[in-house]
Order: C-alpha cells, then sequence, then structure tokens
C-alpha cells in the first residue's frame, strides 16, 4: 500500500475493482506530494465520466462540472488566480468528444494548466459506446459492426496546433507515469497527457494486458524538440506505441503574454472601488 | 423643441460617421438626445439608417415623424419620404437631382461631393455634409471644429477642418430652433455600454464571450478599457466554454461576467444549471435580437423572456432583470453582483437590440452610489476541521470561500447532487434538503425585486403593462393621451423575476382595461403575469416585425382598442 500522503481522502471510491482510475488516482497523489504540493493549493478540474469523479477521491480543490466542459472552468480559475496549480483529470469522452473545440482551442490559448486524459477507447459510465479513440473494428453495443470512424490522434493532434507539452504514459507503469505527471505540471503552459487506463468491465480488445504489450518507452536519445519527429512518433500506433514526452516547446504561457498585467497582482488579490472605475466615464462627455 | 432628424444610406456610405459626429456636436450644444440605429446584417450595401432626435428637454424614446431626412441615396428618399412632416426637408446631394421625385420645396440640393472633391478627398464627403448639418441646425462651427480635432489627427484633421468648413458656408436656410436652457454636463451612452461600465464600477475583473450582435459592444468596451483596467477580457471558442469559464473564475473568487445574444444564450443554458447545482455566484447578460435560430441578427424584439425563465433542464434559483434606460443598466449591474454573491445564485440582464443601439443623453454615474459587497467567509467563520462547501445553515447560504486562501481547507463544487462537503450522493433525504435550500433563495430575491415604474395619474381607468425598452415610448403615449383627455396609465417593469406583485396588484384592481405591449409574439410577460398573479389582460399590442415600436404606432394601437 502507498504510505500516508497529504491528499488522502476518505471518500468511498465509485470505481470498478480493477479499473485503471485507481492506480492513476494514486499516481496523480504521489505526483503532487513529490512536488511539495499542499492539498489548499491545487484545483483539480473535472468534466463527467469515470475519469472525472477523481475529484471526490483526493484531498484537493475540485471543480466537477459539465461532461465535455472541464476545461473552460479550469481556464477561468487560472485566469483568476494564477497561484493555484490547476490540473485537469477527464476521459476521452469527455476530452476529445464533447469538448473536442475546448481542446483544440485551449492547446492555441495555453494556459498554464495540466490536463491529465484518462484514455481507455472505450465510453465507461455510459456502459460499453465507442469512444472518439476506439480502433476501426471494435464492436459495441451501438458500434454493433465494429467502429467505422477513423479514430482521434490526441498526440498528432496537440503537436500539429502547437502544443508545448504533449506526452503519453500507461498506468500499468507507475514510476514512468508519475515522472511524466511531475514533468507535466512543472511545465509552463498547456500540458497534455494522454494515460492509457483498461477498463476491465466494457473493452475487453485493450485490456492491461494489451497496452502493456504494445507500449514501448521512447528511446534515451528521442529528441522532444524535434516537431517532425515528434509528429512521425505521433503515427506509431498498432505496431507499438511510444511512451514518454513526444514533444516539448517552451513557450510563454497566455497570462505571460499580457503584458499590462504582469507588475500587477493576481485578479483574484484586486482591491475593488467603484471609485477606479470613474475615468472610463469620460469617453461619454 | 423636438426635432427628429434620420440619416440614411447604405453600408459603408459613411452614414455611422455622419452620425456618429452630429450626435457629439448635438451633445456637446447642450440638446438632449435618443438616437437609434436600423441597419441590416451586411458590411456594404443595402439601406441602414440612424434616428437623431433630440431637443431641449430629456427625450426618452424614439418616434416617427421626420423633421428632416439627411439622404445619402435615394433609397433613403423613397422609403421614409412618407414619414417626413410638412414643412420637413430632405437634404441631399445635387447629383441626385434626377433620381428623385419629390417637389422642390421638400428638397435641399447640396453641392457636397462636388465640395469634397473641392478640398482634394472624396472620402471627406460625411464631414462636408456635417458642416452643413451644423448651418442647418443654427449649430456652433467651433463645437465642430472641437469635435474633429478630438476624432481625426494630423494630415486626416487638416483635411477634415476644410471639409466642415466648405459645408458651412453653403448656401442654405437654418432651422429656427429653441436653444437648450439647461446646459447641465451630460453623457451620452448606449445601454451596453453601461452594462459594462457598471460591470466595472461593481469589480468586474474577467469578462468571457463570443462575438454576436447585438451583445458585442459590451465586450468591445470592455476590451478597449482593458489594459488601463488591468483587467482580462477573453474572446472564447463558444459561448460554451464562455460561461463555463465565467463560472470557473467566479469559484475562484473573482468577479466574472458573460454576455451573449439569444443564440449563444440557448448554448448557454446547460451551464446556468452549473452555476445553479454548484451555487456559483454569476452574472450573465443577453441582448435580444430576433429569434428562433439566427433570427434577425440586427433587429430587435423582447422574445427571450419565456426561455430565460427556466433555460436549463431542472430547477434552479434565479432573478432576471430587464433595462429601462442606460441609469438603470449601469446601477442594476452594479446590484447584480452584489446580489449574485449574497445569494450565491444566477442573475440575468436582459436588453434588446433597440436599447443597445440607442445612445441618450443623461447625467452622468454617481460611481459613489456604487457598493461592492462580497460576502465571502474567513477563517474565523468557519467551524474546525474540513470545509463544507455546501454546509446546511439556518439562513440556507452556506459560508463560500476562496480556493487557496485558507491552508488545510479545500473547497469542493459539484455538478452531481451533492452532500455538504460537495461529494456526489445519491440520498433521497440529502437531495431533498438540497434542492430546498438551493430553491429557498426564490424567496429572498423576492425581496430584493424592486416594483415597476408607474407613469401616469392615481388610477387610471386604462393601464398600459410593459418591460424593458418600451419605457420612453409608453411614458410618452401616457403623456400624449392624457393631454387628450383619456384616463391612462402605465406600468413598466425593469425586476421580471420573482416578480415584483404589489404595485402591479393594485393598479390593475383600479382599472377597466388592462394592456399588455411587448415586442413578441406570444405575450411572454403576459403569460408571466398571468402564471404569477393569475391576472390575464384584456388586450395585447404585439408587434414582431424586428423594429421597435414608435410612438405614433403605440398612440393608434391603444386608440384601436379603447
Amino acid at each position: 500500500m502507498d504510505q500516508q500522503n497529504l491528499f488522502d481522502c476518505s471518500e468511498e471510491k465509485a470505481w470498478c475493482p480493477g479499473c485503471g482510475n485507481h492506480g492513476l488516482l494514486e499516481g496523480i497523489k504521489q505526483a503532487l506530494q513529490e512536488l511539495g504540493k499542499e492539498p489548499h493549493q491545487v484545483v483539480v478540474a473535472s468534466g463527467i465520466g469515470q475519469a472525472a469523479k477523481l475529484p471526490h477521491y483526493i484531498k484537493a480543490n475540485g471543480f466537477n462540472g459539465l461532461h465535455g466542459r472541464a476545461i473552460p472552468p479550469a481556464v477561468g480559475i487560472k485566469i483568476a488566480n494564477p497561484d493555484l496549480t490547476v490540473i485537469i483529470h477527464s476521459g476521452d469522452g469527455d476530452s476529445y468528444g464533447e469538448g473536442g473545440n475546448h481542446f483544440l482551442h485551449n492547446v492555441r490559448r495555453n494556459m498554464d494548466i495540466t490536463h491529465f486524459v484518462h484514455d481507455n477507447q472505450i465510453y465507461g459510465l455510459t456502459k460499453g459506446q465507442a469512444s472518439p479513440t476506439s480502433r476501426p473494428g471494435h464492436v459495441t453495443g451501438i458500434q454493433t459492426e465494429g467502429v467505422i470512424l477513423q479514430p482521434f490522434n490526441p498526440i498528432a493532434t496537440a503537436i500539429s496546433l502547437g502544443c508545448g507539452f504533449v506526452a503519453r504514459t500507461f498506468m500499468g507503469d507507475r514510476e514512468h507515469m508519475v515522472e511524466i505527471m511531475k514533468a507535466a505540471i512543472k511545465h509552463r503552459g498547456y500540458a497534455l497527457v494522454d494515460i492509457f487506463q483498461p477498463c476491465v468491465v466494457f473493452n475487453k480488445i485493450n485490456t492491461f494486458k494489451w497496452y502493456k504489450d504494445h507500449v514501448y518507452k521512447l528511446e534515451e536519445d528521442y529528441d522532444p524538440g524535434d516537431k517532425v519527429a515528434a509528429f512521425q512518433k505521433s503515427l506509431e500506433f498498432d505496431d507499438g506505441i511510444p511512451i514518454g514526452i513526444i514533444y516539448k516547446e517552451d513557450r510563454p504561457p497566455f497570462l505571460d503574454t499580457i503584458e499590462y498585467l504582469s507588475e500587477e497582482k493576481p485578479l483574484v488579490d484586486r482591491d475593488l472601488d467603484p471609485k477606479n472605475a470613474e475615468e472610463f466615464m469620460d469617453q461619454f462627455y | 423643441m423636438d426635432f427628429n432628424l434620420l440619416i440614411g444610406g447604405s453600408a459603408g456610405q459613411g452614414i455611422d460617421t455622419l452620425g456618429t459626429l452630429l450626435e457629439k456636436v448635438l451633445q456637446r450644444s447642450s440638446y438632449y438626445l435618443f438616437t437609434n440605429k436600423d441597419y441590416m446584417s451586411r458590411i456594404r450595401g443595402g439601406h441602414n439608417f440612424n434616428q437623431i432626435r433630440f431637443g431641449s428637454k430629456p427625450i426618452y424614446s424614439h418616434k416617427n415623424a421626420l423633421d428632416a431626412i439627411v439622404a445619402f441615396d435615394e433609397t433613403t428618399v423613397t422609403e421614409h419620404l412618407s414619414r417626413l412632416k410638412e414643412g420637413g426637408k430632405i437634404l441631399l446631394d445635387e447629383s441626385l437631382k434626377d433620381e428623385i421625385d419629390v417637389s422642390e420645396d421638400q428638397v435641399v440640393y447640396l453641392p457636397l461631393k462636388e465640395g469634397a472633391k473641392e478640398v482634394g478627398n472624396p472620402k471627406v464627403f460625411s464631414v462636408v455634409f456635417l458642416g452643413a448639418l451644423i448651418k442647418a441646425l443654427d449649430l456652433d462651427l467651433k463645437i465642430g471644429k472641437k469635435i474633429l480635432e478630438k476624432t481625426f489627427k494630423e494630415k486626416l484633421l487638416e483635411v477634415n477642418h476644410k471639409a466642415l468648413i466648405k459645408g458651412f458656408e453653403m448656401d442654405l436656410n437654418s432651422w429656427d430652433l429653441k436653444k437648450p436652457e439647461n446646459t447641465d454636463q451630460r453623457i451620452m451612452i448606449n445601454s451596453n455600454e453601461a452594462i459594462a461600465l457598471g460591470a466595472l464600477a461593481a469589480g468586474v475583473t474577467f469578462y468571457s464571450a463570443y462575438p454576436m450582435t447585438p451583445s458585442t459592444s459590451i465586450m468591445e468596451f470592455l476590451a478597449a478599457n482593458q489594459k488601463k483596467a488591468r483587467i482580462v477580457v477573453e474572446q472564447a471558442e463558444d459561448e460554451i466554454a464562455a460561461i463555463n469559464m465565467a463560472i470557473g473564475a467566479s469559484y475562484a473568487g473573482i468577479r466574472a461576467m458573460t454576455g451573449t445574444s439569444g443564440g449563444g444564450f440557448s448554448l448557454m443554458a446547460e451551464a446556468l444549471g452549473l452555476a445553479g447545482i454548484t451555487e456559483t455566484p454569476l452574472v450573465v447578460a443577453n441582448v435580444q435580437r430576433p429569434g428562433p435560430a439566427t433570427g434577425f441578427p440586427t433587429r430587435t424584439e423582447q422574445s427571450d423572456l419565456s426561455f430565460i425563465l427556466t433555460a436549463s433542464h431542472g430547477e434552479i434559483s434565479r432573478m432576471v432583470t430587464v433595462m429601462r434606460t442606460p441609469e438603470e443598466a449601469f446601477y442594476k449591474t452594479a446590484r447584480a453582483f452584489n446580489i449574485s454573491e449574497k445569494y450565491q445564485t444566477l442573475v440575468i440582464l436582459m436588453n434588446d437590440q433597440y436599447l443597445a443601439d440607442a445612445n441618450q443623453t443623461i447625467k452622468p454615474f454617481d460611481f459613489s452610489k456604487i457598493q461592492i459587497d462580497r460576502y465571502i467567509a474567513g477563517e474565523e467563520d468557519l467551524p474546525k476541521g474540513d470545509y463544507q462547501r455546501y454546509r446546511f445553515t439556518e439562513d440556507g447560504i452556506s459560508p463560500r470561500i476562496i480556493p487557496g486562501k485558507i491552508p488545510g481547507k479545500t473547497v469542493l463544487a459539484d455538478s452531481d447532487e451533492h452532500d455538504e462537503n460537495g461529494n456526489i450522493t445519491e440520498s433521497a433525504e440529502v437531495r431533498i434538503k438540497m434542492m430546498d435550500k438551493r430553491m429557498n433563495k426564490m424567496k429572498a430575491l423576492a425581496e430584493e425585486v424592486e416594483e415597476p415604474w408607474f407613469i401616469g395619474k392615481e388610477n387610471p381607468e386604462i393601464l398600459l403593462v410593459g418591460w424593458g425598452s418600451t419605457y420612453g415610448t409608453l411614458r410618452e403615449t401616457v403623456e400624449i393621451l392624457q393631454e387628450e383627455g383619456h384616463s391612462i396609465g402605465a406600468l413598466s417593469f425593469g425586476d421580471l423575476y420573482p416578480l415584483p406583485t404589489k404595485v402591479l396588484k393594485e393598479k390593475v384592481q383600479g382599472a377597466k382595461k388592462i394592456i399588455n405591449v411587448e415586442q413578441n409574439y406570444t405575450g411572454q410577460f403576459a403569460k408571466l403575469i398571468r402564471q404569477e398573479t393569475g391576472i390575464a389582460f384584456d388586450h395585447s399590442i404585439l408587434k414582431y416585425d424586428g423594429r421597435q415600436i414608435a410612438l405614433e404606432e403605440l398612440i393608434e394601437s391603444v386608440k384601436e382598442v379603447l
């Protein structure tokens, strides 16, 4: 068992026994503890889905919002108070399906938040339908003839949009996952980490063993600063899936680019006084 | 004195330039103004017009009868000639002489194009026209020059100066207009700008929205001033993101706001419920335009009320209020933030295209009247142990803290039904207690709402009932019909939900006939009144053609049902 962790929470977990979410939860708690964070300094935002229940099982601030809308409240929280460490835990359906538009544009926005996508390639909460990352041919209760749609490639998409931190890991390799989580949280800017986790009930194809057999760690000499090489890596799947930091590029996060805020206190710490706004009436005289 | 002037042409011809400059000159000349805009959803071409009504006393609405038509093209003449009063004049360029068919004494042809050419830049046509209008309206050329100095720089200023004088020196008669006696300083502002200014006064530091006519000018004003105000204005990827960002920011402890029009508001519906169940304070503006779907993008209607009253699945508490004047827009926006934080609830501000684009000259706002009450709890207000975001308290309001500010205390907000800690629950008992806690806020809000404005003398036999932007027209209609000897009055509602019923019940009791006046098809406000009080209207005056009801139209409609 894990040692006492500051982020431990006694709330009973509503996940199935053997669900990949359990290991993922232990991993994020470990990562936050090892980074020296305290619960009140962290906000865990989520949408809806099995993964999105995570804010209830960790001692930290939490915002469990709407399906597909995990990112926008997280962005609002970070704008209000940049001193908070804002991380998102949501599933592949929530992040890439219902919330696809927010995913695309927040890579562009580059807010300093970390997005952990629990990717089990299936819909768990709604009992086993295809997700955007389900592979073609995957038969479900709805996709009775097998999935026809081409799978969404989050890694390639994020790289193409200029995401500054793109990584993939597997919850079955705790050490690897925790190291990636820590690097992602430390990255200044929007960081995407796609985390493979098995759904033991509804995905009989992409099982724990399947992931274990398919993933391989990026070579020691792999250069995550090479965008073209990273894009090539992002296309590998059926013959082995690379895990690790696939692409990394430092560019100023959203709030740093607003020059007039650089000398200011965070919005949440402002002293509000109606009189300060009076000068804005001058333009109407 | 009450002078009504129309400036018309196609998009891109410069009618807005002329309109804006002339409004400024009239404002500086101490006239009271009410202006409104009628424009098509296109960037070039079509037919657009601005109406400027001005006088020596406050003016609250537009009207149809015109004293002057300032025409940039032939269409403007043919479209609006029927509204020209006897003795009214059409001013236009001499090159249009062969294209229009009106009696000579109605028209003043001016060598405007020629004048612009002589000055050396055909683009200054509008300013040549401004010079001519300054002369025609017997205004001070010096004021015109000052306005140009504020608008243009260097070379452009020089050529516009020349253009102004060119127009002013044209051979034309001036109207004999009574000069305003009251020369108090006034601001000229529309209700969207007043909402934005009210938000700044209330301490808004974050505004997220997606551009949508006619709400965009709120965002534009805030963006134009964001650097100086040190705030963040963010154009979201869609309205769903806009409202969810604002909710996140409010959860994190700042005053945040979003605004949109009907279509965008529809997209926000689910998140309204999120604000409701997470008890996150939120102020949302909906500036109405005619729907459904894309509807009439640049026109006006009051048809979102029924939707706004119940938008979001499930049941949540909310306050809904509508703007009647720019003053109200300013003070009520500031009030909305206090109420939203006091009760941790949703406040929806309504406006419409008509008022959003109507400039009015009014007394400057008094910022000392604005109070910021945040109702945020400190550590000393909390019991020992883990913080409970949704703790059951005597008054039903759980102490709200700012995440990250108190070591050891964490804040969990949840869109699922939850227990006092914010954790997901399936308990029937907790569900009932949480629903009661959230819905009980409606009772407190009912104590906060303000009664409608009453127009007229005590106990009128005929009672008109309207809401929002029809206020000015109701007011003038009552005044005119009273003078004609009718026993008539009107109620104009600002706070709509919870519905204030005290004055309504009093006035209805004494009236023989009650008539609702609304800019929609189904009489949405009458439905609300009937739902809340059982009062049914005898007649309805409903307009849903996308154009605001004018004074003459309302008077005629009222007379038809008398």
